[in-house]
């Protein structure tokens, strides 16, 4: 049975993991009938329905609040104000995001909330409300921040070697900026909360959370109770991506703070608008650099400051922080290298966890630079990535060896191969030679990505699973479910561990009082960490039915297999046993049919002020290249084909898999090339306002940026020890896959200049700011000798 | 008779809903509540239902349309489906067990609206399979083999990118955003429908006619609403009630009510009224009705009128189509609205209707400032009218971030006149550029008459890159704009070279 990779890697024979199964709630999916927490108010007897007064500032003083006439608009029950938090006033943790502001943060910051009867009643209510501020200067962009020094939380370095020393030791250097767009999630799922008081005064709280621990967490410490008094139930969500993992807290506990004083059912939703205006966003970054190749262009030396624009509080900005400065290198070994990170504290709403978590931003870093030097120090950029990959034997700038290198040298060679690499190069140039308008381009970048929670205790899980008399089996356990298909896979790896069939199983939404104490489905962990604690309370129930059955089977209870619903010895099947009768028989013999199951990854250690050891268990691989066109009168482009090679390990589901990976390029060419929040910087009355907080106004990829040839392949033979069933995680690494598109993008602009020209280009590269690069290009065209873009030293 | 409508087979009271109730609020509060909000403006279709709608020719359509920007009293007499009743776990619908087995739904908050879209789509009576092209049988029909190891969708020329081999057109699902999957299995589910069994009961309903429009009064405590029998009846009550607000679509005052929650005390539905609806292809005109919806023009024209066969396609989306009136994007006289610069380009005229009776005025004179017109509080639109013949060498370009579903920076409308390798007649019509629609005559004047040459193209763009005031705003900068403006033009000349010797 054991193929050598450890008990936790190794599959049994015939696993219901490895299967192509469609997501588990796909037929309540389609029909309709999944229920999302805002379904549940009409369900809900007497619910009341919140709505928020917002400043109309970008920063101010509160110094009045009058809600008598909110009071006379019928159908209004409550207005919420801070005098009514019998606990602690903060919606976060570090205390230093009131729930109740004195101080507005942000435009469109709320300072009170009105429940009505109606959402409409409610709405009314919020609009008689008075209030007085006082307005204070706006610190809105990163460059305001920097310029007023305006910081929050650690600054941190990461470092190796001697960056001066590197950088005089460079036959090339060259120096450089980047603005990095932010994203909006656009869960398609707006955030939700619905609570009630339950028996003796308990608190249950349905919630569209990717973190119900700390909901309840947060539910609690402002309601003045203790943990145990507050339950949190997530039956699903219409997409997370991040932004459900610390912005629900807050509204969690408007919405119990009101069920408390009223007694009623408390409903806060926030529409589409409010949801852009109010919650975070992927942070934007600003980073200055300097680099170094020596003489063979192989990095020497980078040097690097990356500001994060955090908002109005910390949230997860440090953390994130932190995995861009742990992704810097990306897939290249930089020997002489020093990053220093900072987060600005700014007027706009705080900035949160979105999917790679501060990783794509600081990956994009080494992809820009790479992206511009290459054609001033002459090389192809596809040459130049490929020649700076980490070898075997190579540590992250942060001490960690970079195991499994030579897996990126083989995903690269199969996705260059795959996606007929140099035939279509070489097409490329002849279109390009014939099209003075158009110009495409063939571009790939590849990616590593750290798997684990930098913090080294969200490393854990934990489990509760169920065999009842009957033989079927309920599976409850700490992670949520998002779309990801994390249930899907727990109910494969319950149903492998039990030897059952995927029928057998189901799955019970996430509650804290099953499971406690659980972490953030977040960092691509939810597969690892919970399928580890599946696993484990699974193997329990089965070790102690294997005691059952090996008496009747006369064999060693290590002898025994489970295998679709069969129980039989090990080698000679004439004597089997059901799967029910077994479970059956097993009661009678009071044996216990059900166990909790905890998982801790193994190996991890982090020194967050030094930035130094093994935050990570493993890291993931993966290999894109995209082939675009771009017109050259409008900057408007198509992604004409895209090639994936992308490792998830032995795939626990290979349709949840590729679904992940699809989906998370595409969001990644989202906020890559079109995606682009914009706000308002002038010094007029609406500064600090965000400009583009509609559907309108903010466009996601749409059924037009889809690449109309789309290849994803799965790396084959990738088993992984010390991961459950051999698999790797896979709900961020795919969306830095998307690099590859704006490179094409830079190198179709550079088609329209001169040979050796160097591309800046915008983040995100719309239409627009591709329009801006060609023009440049061209204009260097036409000039009598191209101006080289960086001096070599 | 009191208000009701049929849902997913069921009769059901509308109760009294006023103007300002959306179907999509209404059906969540039956307990639908598979039909989702997710942007409340039209622009997600998560919200997306099917309404039982004319299909011209005394037969029904199954048309899908966003549930949020309509009031549901509008649906007073008509038949609703949702995703709930198009198929239930364990007896799904093709569109559902496809989009289930293929990986379609991750979060499914979407998917009830995909659903809805792909099932109109399924049942539209001219999708028929591609004509099987030599070499092609082995990529019909298994377009994305998910199997073990990954996805592979063959060669597929780039011209097929947009219709599967099924003959399913994917701007059927140009109004539904997806956030999880990246779109690939979306289509693969599309492009694998087959065609509708013979006794599917949804086809056998479309051979019927559609429900005849009702006409209602239901007053909340918001507002009434009142749909008149027909168009005598809507112009008297415009004539007491000027400050009224005129529905047809509702692709515009959905978003006012639910964005920016304006509220009117009196809505008059127009968009079943019949003489709002005609359509006429005269020898020396074509008449559109201004309550005709924009996917229904597109049926009728079926191409006879290139330049807006050109725009259709790139106006917002099949959902938003399927209910917007040409009618409501002049009525609201939007700088912004994609119709507008292709009318001025046709040259249209429009007939304004009153209790008083009817005057025509032609489009160019017809806009006076930033969302204002010539037309009176006690007017509508009745028909928007083209004349014929038509210029031969048309071109409608849309500069915007994306190429589906998306709102002009700029939009530039060309008909032009080609006689003799010279330009006999140029009508240049532009959007994005200035408070109004405007016709940019100077660079009309800098074409007529001149060889269609480079030179005279050349001048023309700059005299276009003067037209208008455009301003810095989210969409684009003042310079892209202007940039676009001239471009747009060097870029017609470079897509109509050839016209010169034909």
């Amino acid at each position: 049975m054991s193929k050598g990779y450890g008990p936790l890697a190794d599959r049994p024979d015939r696993p219901v993991v490895g299967l192509a199964v469609s997501h588990e709630s796909a037929d309540l999916h389609v029909t309709g009938d999944a229920l999302y927490t805002q379904d549940l108010v009409g369900r809900t007897l007497g619910t009341l329905h919140a709505w928020p007064v917002q400043a109309p500032y970008g920063h101010a003083r509160l110094t009045g609040l009058r809600t008598e006439a909110a009071y006379r608009v019928p159908g209004v029950v409550r207005v919420l104000t801070a005098e009514d938090v019998p606990g602690l006033n903060d919606a976060g943790e570090k205390h230093d995001e009131p729930l109740f502001p004195s101080e507005v943060m942000y435009y469109n910051h709320a300072v009170c909330w009105v429940l009505g009867e109606t959402l409409e009643a409610a709405r009314q209510g919020a609009a008689k409300v008075e209030a007085d501020y006082e307005q204070l200067p706006a610190l809105v962009s990163v460059h305001d921040a920097i310029q007023a020094g305006s910081y929050q939380g650690h600054q941190r370095t990461v470092s190796r070697g001697d960056v001066a020393a590197g950088l005089e030791r460079a036959a090339y250097r060259f120096t450089g900026e980047l603005e990095i767009g932010g994203q909006e999630h656009f869960y398609l799922e707006t955030q939700a909360a619905l609570a009630l008081v339950d028996e003796n005064g308990q608190i249950f709280l349905q919630s569209s959370t990717q973190h119900p621990s700390e909901t309840q967490d947060i539910v609690a410490h402002v309601l003045g109770l203790s943990a145990h008094q507050v339950t949190v139930q997530c039956l699903r969500m219409g997409g997370g991506f991040g932004g459900k993992e610390f912005q629900p807290h807050g509204l969690a506990a408007i919405a119990a703070l009101g069920a408390t004083l009223t007694g009623h059912p408390v409903s806060l939703r926030l529409n589409r608008n409010q949801d852009m205006q109010m919650t975070g966003k992927r942070h934007p970054f600003f980073a200055t650099w300097e680099v170094g190749f020596d003489q063979d262009k192989r990095l020497c030396a980078l040097r690097a400051t990356l500001t994060a624009n955090g908002g109005w509080s910390l949230d997860l900005s440090e953390p994130v922080l932190a995995r861009a400065l742990c992704h810097i290198d990306n897939a290249y070994w930089i020997p002489d290298i020093e990053v220093v990170g900072r987060v600005a504290k700014t007027n706009r709403p705080s900035n949160t966890a979105f999917r790679g978590f501060g990783g794509p931003q600081g990956m994009i870093v080494i992809e820009d630079i790479l992206g511009r030097c290459a054609p001033a120090l002459g090389v192809e950029p596809h040459e130049l990535r490929h020649r700076n990959f980490y070898s075997p034997g190579q540590a992250t700038p942060y001490g960690q060896p970079v195991r499994h290198a030579e897996r990126l040298e083989a995903i690269w060679t199969q996705c260059t191969e795959r996606g007929d690499f140099t035939r279509r190069q070489a097409e490329v140039a002849a279109f390009n030679a014939a099209h003075p308008d158009t110009k495409r381009a063939l571009a790939i970048t590849p990616v590593k990505f750290g798997i684990s929670f930098n913090l080294t205790a969200f490393n854990q899980a934990g489990a509760l699973v169920h065999v009842y008399k009957d033989g079927s089996v309920l599976i409850n356990h700490g992670g949520t479910e998002m779309g990801q298909g994390l249930h899907t896979k727990m109910i494969q790896v319950a149903a492998t561990a039990l030897g059952v069939p995927m029928s057998t199983v189901r799955l019970a939404p996430t509650r804290t009082d099953k499971v406690p104490n659980t972490s953030a489905t977040a960092a691509s962990s939810g597969s690892d960490i919970n399928g580890g604690a599946v696993k484990n309370a699974c193997d329990q129930i089965r070790a102690r039915l294997a005691m059952v059955a090996a008496g009747q089977l006369g064999v060693h209870p290590d002898d025994v297999r489970f295998c679709d619903g069969i129980v039989t010895g090990i080698g000679f099947h004439d004597k089997q046993i059901a799967w029910a009768d077994l479970v059956h028989d097993a009661y009678f013999r009071r044996v216990q049919l059900w166990a909790a199951g905890f998982y801790r990854t193994e190996g991890l250690h982090w020194d967050a002020e030094r930035m130094q050891g093994e935050p990570f268990k493993y890291f993931a691989y993966g290999a894109a290249a995209a082939e675009v066109e771009v017109d050259g009168f409008t900057g408007a482009y198509r992604l004409r084909r895209a090639d994936i090679v992308h490792d998830v390990g032995d795939s626990l589901s290979p349709l949840i898999d590729l679904g992940q990976i699809e989906g998370g390029f595409v969001q990644g060419v989202g906020w890559l090339t079109l995606e682009e929040l914009l706000w308002d910087e002038s010094d007029g009355r609406h500064r600090g306002r965000l400009n583009t907080q509609t559907a309108s106004t903010y466009k996601i990829p749409s059924f037009s940026e889809m690449p109309p040839r789309f290849n994803v392949h799965l790396f084959e033979q990738a088993t992984e020890s010390g991961v459950v069933y051999g698999s790797k995680a896979v709900g961020e690494p795919p969306l830095m896959l998307a690099f590859c598109v704006r490179e094409a993008l830079r190198q179709a602009a550079g088609a329209f200049g001169p040979a050796g020209w160097s591309v800046e280009l915008g983040c995100p590269a719309t239409p627009e700011a591709v329009f801006w690069a060609i023009e440049a290009a061209r204009a260097a065209a036409a000039a009598p000798r191209p101006a080289p873009a960086y001096a070599g030293v | 008779v009191k208000p009701q409508l049929v849902v997913n087979g069921r009769t059901r009271e509308l109760g009294e809903v006023g103007g300002h109730v959306t179907l999509l609020e209404w059906l969540r509060e039956s307990g639908l509540t598979g039909c989702k909000e997710g942007c409340a403006e039209g622009e997600c279709g998560a919200c997306a239902v099917l309404v039982a709608r004319d299909d011209g020719q005394n037969g029904t359509r199954w048309t899908p349309i966003n549930a949020c920007l309509v009031p549901a009293a509008a649906f007073d007499q008509q038949e609703v489906v949702t995703a709930e009743g198009l198929g239930r776990p364990g007896r799904l619908h093709p569109v559902q067990r496809e989009m289930a087995e293929r990986g379609g739904s991750q979060c499914g908050y979407c998917t009830p609206g995909f659903v809805c879209s792909m099932a109109a789509e399924y049942y539209r009576p001219g999708r028929h399979p591609a004509a099987s092209s030599s070499g092609q049988q082995g990529a019909s029909g298994q377009n994305g083999a998910a199997g073990q190891n990954g996805h592979v969708n063959g060669g597929r020329p780039a011209a097929e990118d947009e219709h599967g081999p099924n003959g399913f057109d994917l701007h059927a699902l140009s109004g539904n955003l997806c956030r999880c999957t990246g779109y690939r299995p979306i289509q693969d589910a599309a492009y694998a429908l087959g065609q509708p069994e013979a006794d599917d009961p949804f086809v056998a309903r479309q051979a019927e006619p559609a429900p005849a429009p009702a006409a209602t009064t239901t007053t909340s405590d918001q507002g009434r609403y009142v749909r008149p029998a027909d168009l005598t009846g809507v112009l008297d009550l415009l004539a007491t009630h000027p400050d009224a607000r005129l529905v047809a679509g509702s692709t515009d005052w959905g978003v006012e009510l639910n964005i920016r929650h304006a509220r009117a005390d009196l809505t008059i539905g127009i968009d079943r009224i019949a003489e709002l609806r005609e359509f006429g292809f005269g020898p020396d005109y074509i008449d559109l009705g201004a309550a005709l919806s924009l996917s229904e023009i597109e049926t009728r024209l079926a191409g006879r009128v290139p330049l807006l066969a050109e725009v259709f396609p790139q106006f917002a989306s099949r959902l938003i189509r399927n209910g917007a009136t040409l009618g409501g994007n002049l009525g609201t006289a939007s700088p912004i609205g994609d119709t507008p610069p292709a009318l001025l380009a046709l040259d249209a005229s429009l007939v304004l209707a009153s209790a008083e009776g009817e005057r025509q005025v032609l489009l160019a004179d017809y806009f006076t400032g930033y969302r204002q017109s010539v037309r009176r509080p006690d007017e509508l639109i009745k028909t928007i009218r083209l004349p014929l013949p038509l210029a031969p060498v048309t071109g409608f370009h849309k500069i915007a971030k994306r190429r589906f579903d998306d709102i002009s920076s700029v939009a530039v409308a060309y008909a032009l006149r080609l006689e003799e390798g010279r330009v006999a007649s140029a009508q240049i019509g532009l959007g994005g550029v200035a408070a109004t629609p405007l016709r940019a005559v100077a660079a009309e004047e800098a074409l007529r008459g001149r060889p269609w040459t480079r030179e005279t193209v050349a001048d023309a763009a700059e005299a276009l890159a003067g037209v208008g005031t455009p301003m810095s705003d989210h969409r684009a900068s003042q310079a892209y704009r202007i940039a676009m403006l001239r471009n747009s033009l060097l870029k017609f000349f470079a897509e109509n070279q050839e016209e010169v010797h034909s």
